[in-house]
């Protein structure tokens, strides 16, 4: 630092610790209540952990809520369907587009550049409707085509990999070039490898995004089997005048988060990396 | 754009675009335009006959009291959840860029909410401040303050803000502390000798020199507060109490999927669709420029 200031320093770490308290706070008694029997939260507010934890994980996981007709860990396994292949149905069709783009030369290629570039303006919630007419009619309904296909279009993934593309030299394709390398091959040995870590950084944003996916399967899955965890969570607390079941959704809660929040935490740069060059 | 040496292939290329182009066109134009078709329909709800009714659709939300009152509640809340979670997530940013070596620790503390989903924030917020099982309502209570966001529309709102700028945080943090490290040293340091306190050179340098990513980060949060937070307000409060939360995306849902309004509900779309493009040509003029720098 500039100078030496005790009492700034003092404030500096007395705020950031304030904020992370307020920030993890929520989670916290989240997971205290997920470690309790239902009348224990009702009843009064305990603050630290209770005993109930495995119970009630294994229950959320094996049996479910009462209120929703699927286990926690069926519901799991379709937000991890449905992630999985948003995240590399968008890398896989972004890459082969830009590549494309970039490296051949064709009628018609500003248009279709223009056309995914459109995308960006047409987020799924301005076109509710109209999308779950055409899923309709594609007989989508209810299914893992319809959780994933729609969603995967990526003007985002497809403008970084062009970005990308953009700096490599044009001396790699040259050389591949007088060896007589065709264009799949410079694809598969030299761009794929090449573009690793800007995968590996849409990965990880991608992921989010499809696991947090919600207005979508909302609308798409009326049977239970194909239910994603997000749903069933708020089918959990549509109980009405009945008594929510508080531990079983806090435990399915914290489920939900698991998987994205250890994404963030274990590929933390590439999540960075991520955020600060796709722009969202 | 493109590059001076390229493959020649005549048929290639157009196998390689196919398959982002066929989903762009039958999930992205084609709904989009359907919309922009039907907004100017007036269709019965079982969908049996519809007659072109010109801009009438739009004459009518415009008229309509309920739609107005969602475009009020959509402004006031996209403003609240940027002005909060940016103030907060900036005095964040600013007291970590200080402690220089537990910054990184800090900042793997904040920006990990960023993964949770929107209804999933939504839930745990619902949870403390639920009046029956709450633990913030329970405490409100017993300072002699009532807490039911199912009648209150002010408590509701407040709700669905906190909650939605609870997750938005790490994201403008983020933004904020890169920002910050990317300012200078010897900028302060020159300040510092010229005897400006470390609030004066707070507001005097680092301040203005944040405003790109300050323009940047008002955008994101207006969009994420317009269309990502449709999980807050359906788990939360449905809309209501007698919309008090009715955003336009939410009034979107409920108009059309559950109201079965099609010209109405495609209508709103439309107008939303303008506000997305628009936000994105602010956004892409904004990144022109920052590329001038």
């Amino acid at each position: 630092m500039v100078e030496h200031r005790p009492w700034l320093t003092f404030l500096t770490h007395a705020v950031l610790i304030m904020g992370c308290i307020i920030i993890a706070f929520p989670i916290y008694i989240a997971f205290v209540a997920s470690s309790h029997t239902l009348d224990k939260i009702t009843s009064t507010f305990p603050l630290l952990p209770g005993k109930q934890l495995l119970e009630n994980y294994s229950r959320a996981l094996m049996v479910g809520s009462k209120d929703v007709g699927a286990t926690a860990g069926s519901m799991m396994l379709n937000s991890l369907i449905m992630a999985l292949g948003i995240t590399f149905g968008k890398i896989f069709i972004s890459l082969l587009a830009a590549f494309a783009i970039i490296y051949f030369k064709f009628r018609l290629r500003m248009f279709f550049f223009w056309l995914i570039f459109i995308t960006l303006m047409l987020p799924v919630e301005v076109r509710i409707l109209p999308t779950y007419e055409v899923a309709s009619d594609l007989k989508l309904l209810d299914s893992y085509s319809g959780l994933i296909f729609p969603l995967i279009a990526s003007a985002t993934a497809t403008f970084l990999f062009r970005q990308f593309f953009m700096t490599i030299p044009d001396e790699l394709c040259e050389a591949h070039r007088i060896d007589g390398g065709g264009p799949i091959r410079f694809f598969f040995d030299i761009l794929l490898p090449m573009s690793r870590t800007s995968i590996a950084a849409l990965f990880v944003i991608l992921f989010i995004y499809g696991w947090n996916q919600y207005l979508w399967p909302l609308l798409i899955t009326s049977d239970e089997r194909f239910y994603t965890l997000l749903i069933g969570i708020k089918q959990m607390l549509a109980v009405g005048e009945g008594q929510a079941e508080w531990n079983i959704i806090m435990a399915s809660a914290i489920l939900a988060m698991i998987p994205p929040v250890l994404v963030v935490i274990f590929m933390q740069k590439q999540f960075v990396k991520g955020m600060t060059e796709t722009e969202k | 754009m493109g590059k001076r040496v390229v493959f020649k292939n005549k048929i290639l290329p157009y196998l390689l675009v196919a398959p982002q182009i066929i989903i762009t066109l039958v999930f992205f134009i084609w709904p989009a335009s359907q919309a922009l078709y039907q907004s100017v329909l007036q269709e019965d709800p079982f969908g049996l006959s519809s007659k072109f009714v010109g801009l009438d659709n739009f004459v009518a939300l415009f008229a309509d009291d309920i739609y107005l009152n969602s475009l009020y509640v959509t402004v006031i809340f996209s403003f609240a959840v940027a002005v909060i979670s940016m103030s907060v997530s900036l005095l964040l940013a600013v007291m970590a860029d200080r402690a220089i070596r537990s910054a990184t620790t800090y900042k793997a503390l904040i920006i990990w909410p960023y993964a949770v989903a929107p209804v999933v924030a939504a839930v745990l917020w619902y949870f403390l401040f639920n009046p029956t099982v709450g633990m913030v309502s329970f405490f409100l209570h017993s300072v002699g303050y009532e807490w039911d966001h199912s009648l209150n529309g002010f408590q509701a709102m407040l709700l669905v803000i906190i909650a939605s700028a609870w997750r938005e945080i790490s994201y403008n943090f983020l933004f904020f502390l890169a920002g910050l490290q990317a300012i200078p040293k010897s900028f302060i340091e020159a300040a510092a000798i010229d005897g400006a306190s470390p609030a004066k050179r707070f507001w005097t340098i680092a301040f203005p020199l944040l405003s790109p990513t300050a323009f940047f980060l008002i955008v994101m949060n207006i969009v994420y507060a317009f269309f990502d937070t449709f999980g807050v307000i359906h788990a939360i409060t449905e809309g209501g109490p007698n919309g008090a939360t009715n955003i336009m995306v939410y009034k979107v849902y409920s108009d059309g999927f559950l109201g079965l309004d099609l010209g109405g509900s495609a209508a709103q779309s439309v107008i939303l669709m303008v506000v997305v493009i628009s936000l994105t040509v602010i956004q892409f003029r904004y990144i022109e420029r920052k590329i001038h720098y």
